[in-house]
């Protein structure tokens, strides 16, 4: 999918940087991200568990916690840089062009309103319509959503509802307003596989419809296989590869992608292809202080660990032989031959 | 039944109280299990998978007798354990342990993790102190945390180490069974790993049983020897690891598996074949197959008696409930 665009992307971070500070000091939460997002188009966000992924979420939607501030780089929406942008032009900005959709949805929804006046009011807050239409309008997002009987369960009020019927109410909520990004933040962690795979649908069939790009930001390798073209993956605050997802899923160059894919019990119908143990990948991700030094962050877990991978940050580099796929390594696995 | 099973569960149902009385004013209860027989020979793992709300805890609980059996029979390790009694109860409870979901809150905060890993030993009574300290050591080592660690609190762990704790407290009875809910569900993928690749060392070592519960099927097909397809209280499908991955012949089955995104780039899951009905109310007597409603293959019939579990023709034991595989297994 080679990009024959000429105009500037829809989304586009150059060397964003975001520090927190605490009392025990100034730590770098987000160190030097860069990535474009096209309009329509699908990126997924993948890494353990504290590793920045959230937060590159909320710094594109202006809602960093009290402590956090940007430090450097930029956040070019359709031009605009939505780092300088005023506190009301970021309010805005959030449920028209971007929203965001998060892991549980019950305490996102109120539980003393029905899902029905929810949309409404988002409804009426952006897009400033009358009440009998913006009824109207959120009936059909629940239809899009197949809320089954949507017109009997739009005065119904989210306790009512089953935890998947919940997350297709947040995601009607989240397209109201039609946006042109659309961020996804572990959408389906807390539901049944079989519900997962029809909000995955679902939101894959909606995006195309409305040409919405999406942000998926998960842990789950499948996932991101199933979501999207592309796929950014995060260490430490850092971006330790990207590119497109066949790419980095076929031939993973950093050796913590490739750790990631395999540590993984993947399903197969071969059974007696299954080995005993797990590949690990050693230790935990290191505690926040350390982010943001001048070294390699994922060394001391690191299978391919040599003189050297201490002495600096390793840069992005681009993969030969692929395009649009870089990695941030000092000794990566080559993109041929790569496998096994 | 043989000597080799470790444990030995026949027609368990579980039900709990509910608020209301139905309409001949008897205690509203919900059927959680529903007459469910299932067997793990020593040294081996079942694996039971299914949603949320399937009845997977229920069932695990039942067989620890930390919730009450309504009806059944558990053999532990040839003995009556459904049977016994308090005291004799108290002391064969060291024979079953269970490793919990969440590493957070299923270890006592104000202990040290030491004495986390001796409250079974101590319970069990007989050992010594000494005794104790050295079950201790030699478990620490075992799951991989150092002998300095003995003194830290829950807090000063990781989520992967807590779960060690768990491991450690687990195997400190040296228990016929372990159940294990969930564990690595709380987990980050890389943790994950190391927790399954640790609990399949240890039962190498130490010919452990497991009771592996899970909603993965990734994880369920990598440690289970068999595998049980649970559905609002009752197994769908029963199978060996083999013939069940081979081959999954219940729809729910199906549709579980079909649902999981594999890396296989363009490959998509569906799940979207799945009917989108009502799940069946658990506090009224089911009168068919309880997963019709949801089912795309449901016919006429499905919802009229409810199937029974069958072994498979041509296959020893591969057991489903279905009055429809037959037939589209055929065309
Ligand atoms: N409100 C906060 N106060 C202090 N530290 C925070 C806060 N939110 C996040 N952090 C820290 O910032 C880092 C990045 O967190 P972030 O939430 O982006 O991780 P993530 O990749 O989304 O992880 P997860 O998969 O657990 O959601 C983590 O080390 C986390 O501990
Ligand atoms: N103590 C209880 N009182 C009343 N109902 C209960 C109780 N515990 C469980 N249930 C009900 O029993 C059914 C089975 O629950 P159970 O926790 O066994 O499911 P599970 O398969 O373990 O689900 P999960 O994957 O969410 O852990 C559910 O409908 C649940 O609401
Ligand atoms: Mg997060
Ligand atoms: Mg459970």
């Amino acid at each position: 999918m080679a990009k024959t665009r000429t105009d500037a992307p829809l989304l586009d971070v150059r060397n964003l940087s975001v520090q927190f500070t605490t009392r025990a000091g100034t730590v770098t939460v987000l160190d030097d991200i860069s990535f474009t997002l096209e309009r329509g188009e699908r990126i997924s966000f993948v890494g353990e568990s504290g590793c920045g992924k959230s937060m590159t979420a909320l710094a594109l939607m202006g809602l960093l916690p009290a402590m956090g501030r940007v430090s450097g780089g930029q956040i070019l929406f359709k031009g605009e840089d939505l780092t300088q942008a005023s506190a009301a032009r970021l309010r805005r900005l959030r449920g028209n062009e971007v929203s965001m959709i998060f892991q549980e949805p019950m305490t996102s929804l109120n539980p003393v309103f029905t899902i029905g006046q929810q949309i409404v009011e988002v409804l009426r807050l952006h897009r400033g319509i009358d009440n009998a239409s913006a009824r109207r309008r959120a009936l059909e997002l629940l239809e899009a959503v197949r809320i089954p009987n949507a017109s009997a369960r739009i005065d119904d009020y989210p306790h009512q509802l089953s935890g998947g019927q919940r997350q297709r109410v947040m995601i009607a909520i989240a397209l109201a307003c039609e946006p042109e990004i659309l961020i996804a933040d572990e959408p389906t962690t807390a539901l049944d596989v079989t519900v997962q795979a029809e909000i995955f649908a679902l939101l894959r069939d909606l995006g195309t419809k409305l040409d919405t790009a999406i942000i998926l930001i998960t842990h789950d390798m499948g996932a991101v296989a199933q979501m999207s073209e592309r796929m950014l993956v995060m260490y430490a605050g850092r971006r330790v590869e990207e590119g497109r997802v066949a790419d980095v899923v076929g031939a993973p160059a950093h050796p913590y992608t490739r750790g990631l894919i395999a540590c993984v019990p993947h399903i197969t119908s071969n059974v007696a292809a299954i080995t005993e143990q797990l590949p690990e990948i050693d230790g935990i991700v290191p505690p926040i202080t350390r982010f943001g030094r001048d070294e390699c962050l994922f060394a001391p877990r690191c299978i391919r660990v040599a003189d050297g991978c201490l002495a600096a940050k390793p840069q992005q580099v681009e993969m030969a032989g692929h395009d649009a796929h870089s990695v941030a390594c000092w000794h990566p696995f080559a993109s041929e031959g790569a496998k096994g | 039944m043989s000597a080799q099973l470790a444990l030995d569960v026949r027609n368990l149902s579980v039900s709990f109280p509910m608020r209301g009385r139905d309409a001949d004013g008897r205690r509203r209860r919900l059927l959680a299990v529903d007459d469910v027989s299932f067997s793990v020979a020593r040294g081996k793992t079942l694996g039971i998978v299914g949603e949320s709300g399937s009845g997977k805890t229920t069932a695990a609980m039942a067989v620890a007798r930390l919730v009450p059996k309504m009806a059944g029979s558990i053999i532990i390790d040839g003995t009556d354990f459904g049977a016994l009694d308090t005291e004799a109860l108290r002391r064969a409870r060291q024979r079953v342990q269970i490793i919990f979901q969440d590493p957070y809150s299923s270890l006592n905060p104000r202990l040290r993790a030491a004495d986390i890993v001796r409250e079974p030993l101590i319970y069990a009574g007989a050992t010594s102190r000494t005794e104790q300290d050295r079950i201790i050591d030699e478990l620490f080592e075992a799951v991989g945390l150092r002998p300095e660690q003995k003194a830290l609190f829950p807090h000063q762990f990781s989520g992967g180490q807590r779960q060690r704790i768990g491991i450690a407290r687990a195997l400190s009875t040296r228990p016929s069974l372990i159940i294990c809910d969930e564990p690595v569900s709380a987990l980050d993928v890389a943790v994950q790993a190391q927790i399954l690749n640790l609990l399949k060392s240890l039962q190498a070592q130490f010919g452990l049983t497991y009771l592996f519960i899970s909603h993965d099927l990734g994880v369920v097909q990598h440690m289970c020897d068999d595998i049980a397809v649970m559905y609002m209280g009752q197994f769908m499908e029963y199978a060996n690891r083999e013939s069940f991955f081979a081959a999954p012949r219940h729809p729910y089955s199906e549709a579980l598996l079909d649902a999981v995104p594999t890396i296989e780039v363009g490959a998509q899951a569906t799940g979207g074949k799945l009917v989108d009905g009502a799940i069946p109310d658990l506090t009224k007597p089911q009168t068919g197959c309880r997963f019709a409603s949801r089912c795309p293959h449901v016919a006429a019939g499905c919802e009229d008696s409810v199937p029974l579990l069958d072994v498979w023709p041509g296959t020893s034991d591969h057991q489903l409930a279905c009055y429809r595989a037959a037939e589209f297994a055929a065309s």
